[in-house]
C-alpha cells in the first residue's frame, strides 16, 4: 500500500506540475490586466498541436517546439491586440465571455486545422520506465518537471530580478501610476498575453507524449489551470504553482483510492471547499474590500 | 402597456403553427428555441437582474431531465409526480448551495458555479446504475396531462409554448415586483442596497432558486420530448451556450434573453450545413457581440431605435419656431 501511494505522489506531481504552468500562466495575465483567461488551455492545446504537426512536417523536434511556442505567443499577443484591448473597462462578465468566446474560436479553428482525432507526440527520451523505489515513471515525467521548475523560476526571476518584469508587475499594482512613471502599459499587456500564451504552448508540448492531444484538450487543463490559480490565491504566481502541484496530487490520490471516473469531480469539490471556506486561496494575502 | 410585447409575442406563438402547419422550423425548431427560451429566460433573470454570473446552469437542467427519467423508467412514476420530485431537487440544491456561492463575486463565483456543473456532469456520467452512464437513458414515456398523452410534434409544439408563456409572464411579473427591484438594487450597487435595508443575501437566494426551477422544469419537458436523456445534453458546453443566449439577446431584458435563445436555436439549424464551421462562428460570434454590442442584440437595437427617433424628433422640434411659454 505505501508503495501504491508512493506511485500515486508521482503521478500526481507530473500532473500538478503542468497544472502549474498553466496556472503561472493564468497568473500573469490576471495580474497585468484583471481578466480571468479562459482561453489559457487553448493555449495548451495549440502548443502541442502546432508542434505536433510542425514534427510531422519533418522539423526536428526543438525547432518544432521553439516555433510553436513562438507562434503560440503571438495567438496570446494578437487575442490581447484584438479582443482584450477593445474591450478595455469593460465587466468582469463581459470579458469571462470574450476570453471564453476567444476559447471556442481557437477550439473551432484547431479542429478545422487538425481534425478531431487524438493525435500522438513522440517522447523526448523514449519510453523505458524508470524504477524508483517501488514506483515506475516515464523519462517524460522527468522532463515535465525540469521543464516545470526551470520555467517556474525563470518566470519568478523575471518578475523580481529584471527591469521589464518589474514594469509588468507595477502595471498590475497600479496601471495609473506605472503609465505616469513612463512605462508603457499597453505593451506591457500584450507582453504578458504573448509570455502566458508561451508559457501554456511550451506546458503542452511537454505533456503531450503522456497526454496526447486533440482540439479539446485545453477544456479540461484549462480549468484545472484556473483552479489552481484560485486554490493558490489569484494573482499569487507562484501561489498558482503551489496550487497546481496541490491539485494534481490530489487528484491522483482520489483516481487511484477512490475511483478514476470521478476525479474530475474530486480536483473540483476541493476546489469549491477551498472557495467556500478560504475564497482568497490558501496562500493568497487577505484583502479588504474598498467601497 | 407593460404587457403589450408579451401580448404580440403570445400572438405570434399562436399564429406560427396555425399559418404553417407541419413546417420543420415551427414545430421542431421551435420545440428546440422555446425550451432555450425558458432555460435564458430563467438564467437572465440571475445573470440580467442580479448580476450574477452562471457557468453551471445546465446542471439545474440536467438534474429536472434525469429526475424525469429516472423516476418515469425505473419507478414508473407519473410525468407530473416526477417533475415535481425534479423541480423539489434542484430547488432544494440551489437554495442550499445558494448563499455559500452567491457570496463569491466575479471569476470566483465564475469558477464555483462551472466547478457545480462539472461535478453533477461526472455524477450523471459515473453513477451508471441510476443514469444509465454515458449511453444516457431512453424510453422515457410521453408526458401524459390529465388524461391526455403529448406524443406528436404539434402537440409538444403547443406544451412548450405554453410553458414557455407561463415562464416568461412570471418572469415579467417578477421583475416588475418588490423582488425585482430589489435584484436590480443589488445589481448596480450591493453595498447601497444592503443599506438601504435591502436583505442582498435573501434576493439573490430567492432569484437563484426560481431560475434553477424554471431549468429543471425546461429538464423535465426535454426529456419527455426527446424519450431519452444522456450526459452530452448537460455537459459545460451547454452551460456556456445558455450565458451566449442571454448574452447574445442582451441581458437584464427577458425578451432580450427571449430572443437571443431563439437566435441561437436558429442559427445551430442554419449552421448544420457548415458543420465544421459551427464552433468558429460561434466564439467569433460571441466575441463580436461583446466587444462591439456589449449589451446585446436586442437591447443595443431597440435603444439604437429610440436613440434615432428621439433624435429625428428633436430636429423636427428644432424646425418648429419656439414658443415661450405665457407667464
Amino acid at each position: 500500500m505505501p508503495e501504491q501511494i508512493f506511485q500515486f505522489l508521482v503521478t500526481g506531481i507530473t500532473v500538478g506540475a503542468i497544472y502549474a504552468l498553466v496556472g503561472l500562466g493564468f497568473a500573469l495575465i490576471y495580474n497585468a490586466s484583471d481578466v480571468v483567461n479562459f482561453a489559457q488551455g487553448e493555449f495548451v492545446m495549440l502548443g502541442a498541436m502546432t508542434a505536433i504537426a510542425l514534427l510531422g512536417a519533418g522539423l526536428p523536434l526543438v525547432l518544432a517546439a521553439i516555433a510553436a511556442t513562438l507562434l503560440t505567443a503571438l495567438v496570446g499577443l494578437l487575442l490581447e491586440r484584438c479582443a482584450i484591448e477593445p474591450a478595455r473597462g469593460a465587466s468582469v462578465v463581459t470579458t469571462i465571455i470574450i476570453t471564453i468566446g476567444a476559447a471556442i474560436f481557437l477550439r473551432g479553428v484547431a479542429s478545422l486545422l487538425w481534425g478531431k482525432n487524438s493525435l500522438p507526440f513522440p517522447a523526448f527520451s523514449g519510453n523505458e520506465p524508470i524504477h524508483l523505489g517501488g514506483a515506475t515513471l516515464l523519462p517524460q515525467s522527468l522532463w515535465v518537471l525540469g521543464g516545470a521548475v526551470l520555467l517556474v523560476s525563470l518566470t519568478r526571476a523575471f518578475l523580481n530580478r529584471t527591469l521589464l518584469g518589474k514594469a509588468l508587475l507595477a502595471c498590475s499594482f497600479n496601471p495609473v501610476a506605472a503609465q505616469l512613471v513612463g512605462i508603457n502599459v499597453k505593451v506591457m499587456l500584450r507582453l504578458a498575453y504573448g509570455l502566458s500564451a508561451g508559457l501554456g504552448a511550451i506546458a503542452g508540448i511537454l505533456a503531450a507524449p503522456i497526454t496526447f492531444s486533440s482540439y479539446e484538450a485545453g477544456i479540461m487543463l484549462g480549468l484545472k489551470g484556473f483552479s489552481a490559480a484560485i486554490v493558490g490565491g489569484i494573482g499569487n504566481p507562484m501561489g498558482a504553482v503551489a496550487g497546481g502541484l496541490l491539485l494534481g496530487v490530489l487528484e491522483a490520490l482520489g483516481a487511484g483510492l477512490i475511483s478514476s471516473g470521478y476525479k474530475d469531480a474530486i480536483a473540483f469539490v476541493f476546489v469549491l471547499m477551498v472557495l467556500f471556506f478560504e475564497p482568497t486561496g490558501l496562500f493568497g494575502h487577505k484583502v479588504a474590500e474598498r467601497v | 402597456m407593460r404587457l403589450a410585447g408579451f401580448f404580440v409575442f403570445a400572438v405570434a406563438v399562436i399564429l406560427l403553427p396555425i399559418l404553417f402547419p407541419d413546417n420543420y422550423f415551427v414545430t421542431v425548431v421551435g420545440i428546440a428555441a422555446g425550451l432555450h427560451v425558458i432555460l435564458a429566460v430563467g438564467l437572465n433573470l440571475l445573470m440580467g437582474y442580479a448580476g450574477q454570473i452562471s457557468l453551471g446552469h445546465a446542471a439545474f437542467f440536467g438534474m429536472g431531465g434525469y429526475a424525469s427519467a429516472i423516476l418515469t423508467t425505473r419507478w414508473e412514476w407519473p410525468g407530473w409526480l416526477a417533475m415535481l420530485a425534479g423541480l423539489l431537487v434542484a430547488g432544494t440544491i440551489a437554495w442550499l448551495l445558494a448563499r455559500p456561492i452567491l457570496r463569491l463575486r466575479g471569476h470566483y463565483l465564475a469558477m464555483a458555479t462551472l466547478g457545480f456543473g462539472v461535478i453533477i456532469h461526472v455524477l450523471m456520467v459515473q453513477a451508471t446504475e441510476w443514469t444509465g452512464g454515458p449511453d444516457g437513458l431512453g424510453n422515457i414515456p410521453p408526458l401524459n396531462l390529465l388524461g391526455w398523452t403529448v406524443d406528436s410534434d404539434r402537440q409538444w409544439y403547443w406544451v412548450i409554448a405554453v410553458a414557455m408563456l407561463l415562464v416568461i409572464g412570471l418572469s415579467l411579473n417578477l421583475v416588475d415586483s418588490r423582488i425585482g427591484r430589489a435584484l436590480r438594487a443589488v445589481r448596480s450597487a450591493e453595498l447601497a442596497a444592503q443599506m438601504m435595508g435591502i436583505d442582498t443575501a435573501r434576493a439573490k437566494t430567492q432569484v437563484f432558486v426560481v431560475s434553477a426551477l424554471f431549468a429543471a422544469f425546461a429538464g423535465s419537458l426535454f426529456a419527455h420530448q426527446q424519450a431519452f436523456v444522456s450526459p452530452d445534453s448537460f455537459s459545460l458546453m451547454i452551460s456556456v451556450e445558455l450565458v451566449t443566449m442571454v448574452v447574445l439577446g442582451g441581458m437584464a431584458s427577458t425578451f432580450g434573453a427571449a430572443c437571443g435563445a431563439i437566435a441561437l436555436t436558429l442559427l445551430h439549424e442554419g449552421l448544420v450545413v457548415f458543420e465544421d464551421y459551427e464552433m468558429l462562428i460561434h466564439g467569433a460570434l460571441l466575441m463580436a457581440v461583446m466587444i462591439f454590442l456589449p449589451q446585446g442584440l436586442f437591447v443595443g437595437l431597440t435603444q439604437g431605435v429610440h436613440r434615432g427617433w428621439t433624435w429625428i424628433a428633436s430636429r423636427r422640434g428644432a424646425k418648429e419656431p419656439h414658443h415661450p411659454a405665457v407667464s
